[in-house]
């Protein structure tokens, strides 16, 4: 299992914080953890479609769609960020 | 050694100032930024300010970048405060301070860091105006300010 995490707006948008997805022979890298997501259609569609700025990161390090992901890891995505 | 906090309570900013400095007589300087909340942000009074943070992401990243400051500078201490949760206009959010030989280095490495902290660490703003919540949006200063020191290297 990989751990899927979201935060601030986007956490909002989609209405959780967390959840776990089945690693396997679909969910290789990033960039296919968010096809599956977009699979869903609605909000999640939405907040990963085109012109949407989603930071992603793998094991709390930023990553980018073709970085790997594996059993037990643990992917982020989030907007930009705002603090200081 | 260096230090990076995340807390929701205020934090002090002489005793910080004291502790860094700790009876050391080599450090000549101590360069320090406060962050403040303010009541007004793109034009429309602001009453409260939320916080959020990505756990343990937020320290790996802090720590990342104050590293990569010592790298740069020739420093005597850091320290990065910054706090999450709900807070007023007026409220501190977030303080980093550094000490050095002389001014110059502390006060690179200061600015480098909180111009780092800005477009790295995973921290994001919701704020609360008479017409309701919003996520503070990324500004596009904050990445102008953080490449500048990308120049040259």
């Amino acid at each position: 299992m990989i751990e899927v995490l979201f935060f601030a707006r986007l956490r909002e948008q989609l209405g959780t914080a967390k959840e776990r997805l089945q690693a396997g022979s679909e969910a290789t890298d990033v960039g296919a953890v968010i096809k599956l997501l977009q699979r869903r259609g609605g909000v999640w569609e939405e907040a990963f479609g085109d012109g949407q700025t989603v930071i992603m990161a793998v094991n709390q390090e930023v990553a980018s769609a073709s970085t790997p992901v594996k059993d037990g890891d643990e992917v982020a995505f989030f907007p930009p960020v705002t603090g200081g | 050694m260096n230090t990076i906090e995340i807390q929701t309570e205020p934090f002090d900013i002489a005793a910080i100032m004291a502790e860094l400095r700790a009876d050391n007589p080599a450090i000549g300087a101590v360069v320090t930024f406060v962050g403040l909340m303010r009541d007004m942000n793109e034009g429309d009074r602001v009453s409260t300010m939320t916080l959020e943070h990505y756990p343990g992401m937020t320290e790996k990243a802090l720590q990342a970048i104050v590293e990569e400051a010592d790298r740069r500078w020739d420093l005597m201490g850091i320290r990065v405060v910054h706090r999450v949760g709900e807070l007023l206009p007026l409220d501190p959010i977030v303080m980093v301070a550094v000490a050095s030989t002389h001014r110059g280095a502390a006060f690179q490495a200061c600015e480098f860091v909180i111009d780092y902290l800005k477009t790295r660490a995973p921290f994001w703003k919701k704020e609360r105006t008479p017409e309701g919540e919003r996520w503070v949006d990324a500004r596009h200063g904050d990445s102008a300010a953080e490449q500048r020191w990308n120049k040259g290297q």
